[in-house]
């Protein structure tokens, strides 16, 4: 690969990280696993004169729970593939890790870093958004939490700042008994999706109490499917509601016609996902 | 296995390879790992419009970067003569652009510098002012009256049509058809592809300014033919052209042509007496190397109720992209498309071409394809099967009432074929009792009451391989014969030096297989060299299947030779007269007395030690062998797949392959080809395929839109032989490195269209992706 020459720096610790960004703003780019920005570099689409790799700051590959999930902004999608408290309590990214490219790009592919690229095929933020996640974002002066809603604005746009660096991302407890998968239409292994449907449920006995659903490559950016939210929100989850919910995804999605297939294709594929995944789950509850 | 392995006859042994010992270690010697002194790297500009005209190309600001030797524009070229050459089919194709740029990635620049960071950053400082101009991307549009001329550069050009071919008859093929109970039509589009090889294209041109010697170190499948073509293009003395070709990383027919890149490496290296590396991109190999199929077809099939065939009609228009670049050394405008009646007895046929231009890449390369013949197959193979839908048969019924019967060999088609041999009928029973066909059908009754999709599809194809014969074959009027020389040296080791160039399908091991069954000498004892113009003997390459059928004979016809010298050495040394003398394995003995005996190893010191008086001493040979026909594989492939009701998605459950390619040398390597050949076909039929937008722009010139299978989805295959040996190729072999892409590709649609057909689907073209199988299952539940 011949990407265009830069200064490659490897600070050591956040604020060295921060003030190194603070000087270099616009001209400097983060460097979390690569996976993205490196492929970019390659084709020379993306060519910024300094790179500034994160990978020596400590800390930041830590995930814990304490009241919420936080998810360093080192965590590799292996790390979340491979964790058993990720398997336990939040299903939906368990189901969504493996199903993320290849072995090689998860070792290093980082959850926020797909977040902060926001592709619009990115998994990632769909699962975000279906848990209600947040970004914490830094400066060297200040620091802010932004909810994935907010955070993710376009193809490949976010509310970040050019002198800001997200931490981790922070998942709200998920409660006692959940249900959640991720569901993905791709052409082959590795594959970007050509439809992703991420669904996390927390319930209340029979009834549903929180509903989140994320749904990836349907739009410009990752839509997070709200009146089907509010629909399925207290609700039991019957024939009637499920069909009702997977329409309401249907509608919310917003895809183009391509080689993967036609608006309508990708449209059906919403609604058969989530009606695959509501089934799912109220199969879980009768069991 | 020890004992029996060995005891067996080196042809037909499942000999490890020999080649793979280096690779496996990282020890393959590939383009780019070599490296001479003061070599300079270049990099290629290239278009970003489908169709413009060229204003203005100023190269100051790259020229000023520090590092950059020279730039090279089509205009520096155009002094040499050099701006424009030949093409493989009669054409001409531009090296770097002068006047217009015709596809989007064309060549249109070149730098080189002392490092290939050096050379991408100045590519961006190049300044081209281009005109656009309206694209021509549809064939079918690009042939009609007032589309944009393409080629308005040559002077007898005044449309987009580059040939009407046609064969067969019509008049017979009319009269079939008048007297038919039932026509079946099917359009189909064979999507344009990549042959798409791990290694992509490069050389490294060395011009000796002291000497004028012209090393070009390239990745070349065909190194004699392609110094050929250098010397006729660049007027350069052929005797002061080396083309050496190392290892291969895969070639697929993708390596077959001459590039822009050689070119230009070649004139920058003798115009700056400093050797010039050229390693080609990926976005640069897909975008602008040989691709190839992008076939429109139209076939027509008559039958009696009966099943009977009474004839075929093929209308066929190929998208060739802007030159007519097809790699194809036959007479026949379209390849072997005309074969396209494939196992079948069929009475009548008429087959109609077209080829146009497009603002396309140029190509048309044999992807692991006897020239065209994978189209052919996958057209008669998908009709055969809507017949039968049509007829309500049994579509391997319907296959078996009309093959070419055993008796009927040698076989003429009414295209002009000689199909040398086959037993379809029996490749097709192994593959029906091996894949548990009945079963299947019943399983798929069942299934269906349920709702769920379970598709059987088959192929039952017939290949033309091992170009060829002199009458019928030439590359700018070089005959397609091959040529083997084998030297055996004192010690009874040998070296055998071929005109073919291995690009991964295991010469080392297989030729040496043929030399130690014809002689003795083990595999082991055997060099096999290849890829070196200097240093082998005049061969046409490796392509289309054709080194085992012409390379493979004519190693069988040296050794013979040095065989029936080895004898008269062996009566000298043993002191009889040759007709006392019987062969055996690796050694000649006295008749009756078979201790008293030579192994070819004494032989070969004999003769250089004591050989007869009047005999030339040594024992070495060269034969050029003309095929006397091509070899016709055959087989039938069976596939089931079950497609979700809901997504349109597919998974293959079960592959049974049953290939006949004659005598197999080692069928360990046979089967490796078939499954490298299969997994191609289920490429081509789920995913593989370059399109490009209305604007020409190509939107497959990477792997993340240009999908290649991995292990993942890509299913188990089963594999079986029927043996037919080829009665005219010296031991009975025929090419296989292709049949299974040219014939798996039918068998995985068909598969597919079947889990359909009761809902009356009757076609989606290739590549079937489960948004297209998802379009024909609601087209077919709203009518
Ligand atoms: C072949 C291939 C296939 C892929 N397939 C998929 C797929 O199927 N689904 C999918 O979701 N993704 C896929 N990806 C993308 C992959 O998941 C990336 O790893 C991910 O999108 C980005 O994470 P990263 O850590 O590699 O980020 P990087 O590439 O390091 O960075 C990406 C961008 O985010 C910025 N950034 C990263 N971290 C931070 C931070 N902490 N603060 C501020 N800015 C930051 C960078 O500056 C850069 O602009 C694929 C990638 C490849 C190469």
């Amino acid at each position: 690969m011949f990407p265009r020459s830069f200064d490659y720096l490897a600070p050591e610790s956040m604020d060295d990280a921060l003030s190194m960004l603070a000087e270099h703003g616009e001209d400097a780019k983060v460097l979390a696993g690569g996976q993205s920005l490196i492929p970019l570099m390659k084709l020379r689409f993306a060519a910024p004169d300094y790179i500034i790799d994160i990978n020596r700051i400590p800390d930041l590959g830590s995930m814990h729970e304490n009241g919420s999930l936080s998810v360093g902004a080192l965590v590799r999608t292996h790390d979340i593939e491979r964790s058993e408290l990720i398997k336990d309590r939040y299903p939906a990214m368990a189901a969504a890790a493996p199903l993320i490219s290849d072995p090689l790009v998860r070792n290093l592919g980082t959850v926020v870093g797909s977040l902060c690229h926001a592709d619009p095929q990115g998994d990632w933020a769909s699962v975000m958004l279906a848990m209600n996640a947040e970004i914490v974002c830094r400066t060297g002066e200040s620091q802010r939490r932004i909810p994935v809603a907010e955070f993710v604005q376009g193809p490949f746009t976010t509310s970040l700042e050019p002198n800001e660096i997200a931490t981790e991302v922070n998942i709200p407890d998920p409660g006692a008994d959940t249900y959640g998968t991720y569901m993905k239409l791709e052409r082959k292994v590795g594959d970007f999706a050509s439809v992703g449907v991420a669904i996390h449920l927390s319930f209340d006995g029979p009834r549903v109490e929180r509903a989140g659903i994320g749904l990836t490559a349907v739009g410009p950016a990752n839509i997070k499917a709200t009146e089907a939210e509010q629909l399925l929100t207290g609700a039991e989850l019957d024939g009637g509601t499920i069909a009702r919910a997977a329409d309401l995804c249907a509608e919310a999605a917003d895809p183009h016609s391509d080689l993967r297939g036609s608006a309508d294709y990708k449209r059906a594929m919403v609604r058969v996902f989530v009606s695959r995944a509501l089934s799912a789950a109220t199969a879980g509850k009768a069991a | 296995m020890a004992v029996e392995e060995k005891e067996m006859p080196w042809v037909g042994r499942s000999v490890k390879r020999k080649e793979d010992d280096r690779f496996v270690r990282g020890g393959g010697n590939y383009l780019d790992d070599i490296r001479l002194a003061n070599m300079l790297h270049m990099a290629i500009l290239r278009s970003p419009f489908a169709h413009a005209r060229i204003e203005s190309i100023d190269t100051s600001a790259a020229e000023a970067v520090e590092g950059v030797v020279a730039v090279v524009t089509g205009e520096l070229l155009a002094e040499h003569k050099l701006a424009w050459m030949p093409t493989l089919s009669g054409d001409t194709q531009a090296v770097l652009a002068t006047d217009k740029v015709r596809f989007q990635g064309q060549e249109v620049a070149c730098v080189v510098a002392t490092d290939p960071y050096v050379a991408h950053d100045a590519l961006e400082l190049i300044d081209v002012e281009y005109e656009p101009l309206p694209v021509v991307v549809d064939p079918k549009k690009a042939v009609e009256d007032g589309a944009p001329i393409i080629r308005d550069d040559k002077e007898d050009q005044k449309d987009n049509r580059i040939y009407h071919w046609e064969a067969g008859d019509k008049e017979s093929t009319d009269r079939a058809f008048s007297e038919a109970d039932v026509v079946v039509e099917l359009d189909t589009h064979y999507p344009r592809s990549h042959p798409a090889p791990l290694e992509c294209c490069g050389c490294i041109a060395d011009v000796n300014p002291a000497t004028s010697k012209t090393m070009i170190y390239m990745t070349s499948q065909a190194p004699h033919a392609i110094r050929t073509v250098f010397a006729l293009v660049t007027g350069l003395p052929e005797q002061n052209i080396q083309i050496i070709s190392p290892d291969i990383g895969g070639g697929f027919g993708n390596k077959v042509p001459v590039y822009p890149g050689y070119v230009v490496a070649t004139a920058a290296s003798l115009l700056i007496g400093q050797p010039v590396k050229w390693i080609e991109d990926r976005t640069g190999n897909l975008a602008s190397t040989g691709f190839a199929r992008d076939f429109h077809m139209h076939g027509e099939l008559a039958l009696k109720q009966d099943g009977t065939m009474l004839g075929l009609r093929v209308g066929m228009l190929s998208d060739q992209g802007y030159a007519y670049a097809d790699a194809q050394p036959s007479k026949f405008k379209a390849g072997l498309f005309h074969v396209v009646t494939g196992s079948y007895d069929m009475p009548a046929a008429h087959v109609v071409t077209d080829g146009a231009y497009t603002n396309k890449a140029p190509g048309g390369v044999a992807y692991r394809c006897s020239f065209r013949i994978t189209e052919a197959s996958f057209l008669i193979e998908r009709l055969v099967q809507n017949a039968a839908y049509e007829l309500g048969m049994e579509p391997v019924e319907l296959r078996r009432r009309n093959f070419v019967r055993p008796e009927q060999f040698p076989y003429t088609s009414v295209t002009g074929f000689v199909y040398d041999s086959g037993e379809y009928a029996k490749a097709l029973d192994v593959a029906l009792e091996k894949s548990g066909y009945e079963q299947l059908r019943a399983e798929q009754e069942r299934l269906r009451a349920e709702g769920r999709l379970l598709g059987i599809g088959v192929a039952s194809f017939t290949e033309a391989v091992g170009a060829g014969p002199s009458r019928d074959y030439d590359i700018l009027g070089i005959k397609m014969f091959d040529s083997a020389e084998l030297r055996i040296h004192p010690t009874g080791k040998a070296i055998l030096k071929l005109g073919v160039k291995s690009q991964g399908q295991g010469h080392e091991t297989t030729f040496a297989q043929i030399v130690a069954g014809e002689l003795g000498i083990p595999p082991e004892d055997v060099t096999v060299q290849e890829g070196d113009t200097d240093n082998t003997p005049y061969g046409l390459g490796t392509y289309a299947s054709r080194s085992t059928p012409t390379g493979g004979a004519a190693t069988a016809v040296v050794a013979r030779k040095l065989r029936d010298k080895a004898k008269q050495i062996a009566a000298h040394t043993l002191e009889v007269s040759a007709d006392d003398l019987e062969w055996e394995g690796d050694r000649f003995y006295v008749k009756g007395a078979p201790e008293q005996a030579a192994t070819i190893q004494d032989i070969a010191f004999a003769a250089y030690t004591n050989h007869p008086q009047g005999m030339e001493a040594g024992l070495e040979g060269v034969t050029y062998y003309d095929p006397p026909n091509l070899t016709y594989p055959f087989g039938t492939y069976v596939v089931a797949v079950e497609v979700d009701a809901q997504t349109g998605e597919w998974k293959v459950r079960k592959v049974v392959a049953v290939d006949d390619c004659g005598v197999r040398i080692n069928p360990m390597i046979v089967e490796g080809q078939i499954m490298g050949g299969l997994t191609e076909g289920f490429a081509m039929s789920a995913m593989q395929q370059i399109t490009f937008d209305e604007d020409g722009n190509c939107m497959g010139s990477n792997f993340i839109d240009y999908l290649l299978p991995t292990a993942w989805e890509t299913p188990t295959f089963e594999l079986h032989a029927t043996v037919t040996p080829s009665p005219h190729h010296p031991i009975g072999a025929k090419g296989v490195g292709e049949s299974a892409t040219v014939g798996s590709p039918a068998a995985f649609a068909n598969a597919v269209v079947d889990a359909l057909a009761h809902l009356g689907v009757r076609n989606i073209d290739m590549p079937l992706t489960s948004g297209k199988v998802w379009e024909a299952m609601q087209q077919a539940r709203s009518s």
